[in-house]
């Protein structure tokens, strides 16, 4: 399977463990990955908070290049998910606008790619028994809770992605890998985003939230696919609350016995090999 | 003469907000609403009796983290979140002093960053931030450990073609 592959400004830095681990799964899983050329930022949220034709254009910019290109386009980060999401929907819908950002961009909006996250690729394409059969390392005592967040799902007509008040899919990925995934109801409860460095004490109340309800029922740790989730997790909780979080593709390529988990744990905040070497899963 | 009201639908530019019949299932689900001056549905009815000067000076356009539950959960479709965004945006137009100043500068340092160098370039954007804002000292040890980490480069690859993306910022200035 082939696919366009947009990081985005996260997965570049301080989300490099999440780059390297989707990259490693879609390896070991035979997905091709052709990265956006001379792709630039989506924009992220303080586009769209501050400028709507702003928003539009730093990601049509991207998806028109994308568009050179049959092929899914695979994005990692929620943020750059749905900001691409956005812009193709009110491109879409707003044939004076599309003309402006094409006039902008120079170029022209096709709308003939789709932009995917990797859970629903991972999901829908590759398949919990096929991720199941891949499973080197059984992941028992490993108690994650799926942590989605806002922009993977949010808004619903947008998104299109699993469902919005409950969603399933990472939950069965983990559990094919032999998690004992815990069922908990902040699912979907935002971390506060981008709020993390203008407004750092709302954020810490957020996620120390998120982590006493994580402790409530029963997890050992938190399993993401946003790279600001990740860094709210991963940095803003309360030391007596705490509990390491994970990128999903870094406990696919563990499960699966591939190279590199260790390496990505090390650059964690929280440092989850205790707990993993207290479970034998290193 | 367009109304404050008028002037927020015709950007938003869907369901016009006077749909809204203040259930509070926006106000009830968003996270943020603890911090905020005034509760997202309040601020509806606000914009309705033309309090454009509250409205604007408020902290809850900027508390927004734009986690679209609201969104997701009104009954009569109003895109509370895009709401935020239009007054956001029209707070900046018309130079308002933002409310939540850090969060402003955040916003700030972002933009000037990417027009800078097409990807968001992680040291020059929080050092950017940090002296925009005066917020110097927080996160210093966290920043180092993430350095000594390779999680954050002093030098990351920018976009070729400058020229594109600084034809959208000119396009797109105020």
């Amino acid at each position: 399977m082939k696919v366009s592959y947009y990081p985005g400004c996260s997965l570049h830095a301080t989300g490099k463990e999440y780059d390297l681990s989707v990259k490693a799964v879609s390896k070991a899983l035979d997905i091709e990955l052709h990265e956006v050329e001379d792709w630039s930022c989506c924009g992220a949220s303080s586009a769209h908070m501050t400028n709507h034709k702003l928003s539009v254009a730093l990601p049509a910019r991207n998806i028109m290049i994308a568009e050179k290109n049959e092929w899914d386009v695979m994005i990692p980060c929620a943020a750059c998910f749905n900001r691409f999401k956005t812009a193709q929907h009110h491109m879409r819908n707003d044939e004076a606008l599309k003309k402006e950002v094409e006039t902008m961009v120079g170029g022209k909006f096709s709308d003939s790619v789709a932009v995917r996250n990797p859970i629903d690729i991972l999901y829908n394409d590759v398949g919990v028994e096929r991720l199941s059969d891949k499973v080197k390392k059984k992941l028992t005592g490993l108690k994650p809770v799926s942590y989605y967040g806002c922009l993977l799902l949010r808004p619903p007509e947008i998104c299109q992605f699993d469902d919005y008040e409950n969603p399933y899919m990472l939950d069965k990925l983990m559990a094919s890998l032999g998690a004992d995934t815990r069922n908990w109801s902040c699912k979907t409860d935002c971390c506060g985003g981008s709020l993390t460095l203008g407004k750092t004490e709302i954020v810490v109340r957020l996620v120390d939230k998120l982590m006493t309800m994580a402790r409530e029922a029963g997890a050992n740790c938190l399993v993401t696919a946003c790279p600001v989730c990740f860094a709210n997790l991963d940095t803003r909780a309360s030391e007596n609350v705490r509990l390491p979080a994970f990128y999903f593709t870094e406990i696919i390529a563990l499960a699966m016995g591939l190279e590199g988990p260790e390496s990505w744990f090390s650059m964690h905040n929280v440092d989850p090999r205790p707990l993993l070497k207290s479970l034998s899963l290193l | 003469m367009s109304t404050f009201l008028d002037e927020v639908n015709e950007r938003i530019n869907g369901v016009p907000i006077q749909a809204c019949y203040h259930c509070r299932k926006c106000t009830a689900g968003c996270p943020l609403a603890f911090a905020m001056e005034y509760n997202p549905n309040k601020i509806i009815k606000m914009i309705q009796m033309g309090m454009k000067d509250k409205v604007l000076n408020s902290s809850t356009i900027w508390l927004c983290a734009s986690c679209e539950t609201c969104v997701t959960r009104c009954p009569n479709n109003v895109d509370i979140a895009r709401m935020m965004d239009v007054l956001r945006e029209m707070a900046i137009e018309e130079k308002v002093e933002p409310k939540e100043k850090s969060i402003a500068k955040f916003h700030e340092a972002f933009l000037s960053n990417i027009k800078a160098g097409g990807r968001i370039n992680e040291p020059l954007m929080i050092v950017n931030y940090k002296l925009k804002s005066g917020d110097y000292f927080s996160d210093m040890a966290m920043g180092m450990s993430m350095f000594m980490k390779g999680k954050i480069k002093l030098f990351s690859p920018r976009t070729k073609d400058m020229k594109s993306v600084r034809e959208i910022f000119k396009s797109t200035s105020k």
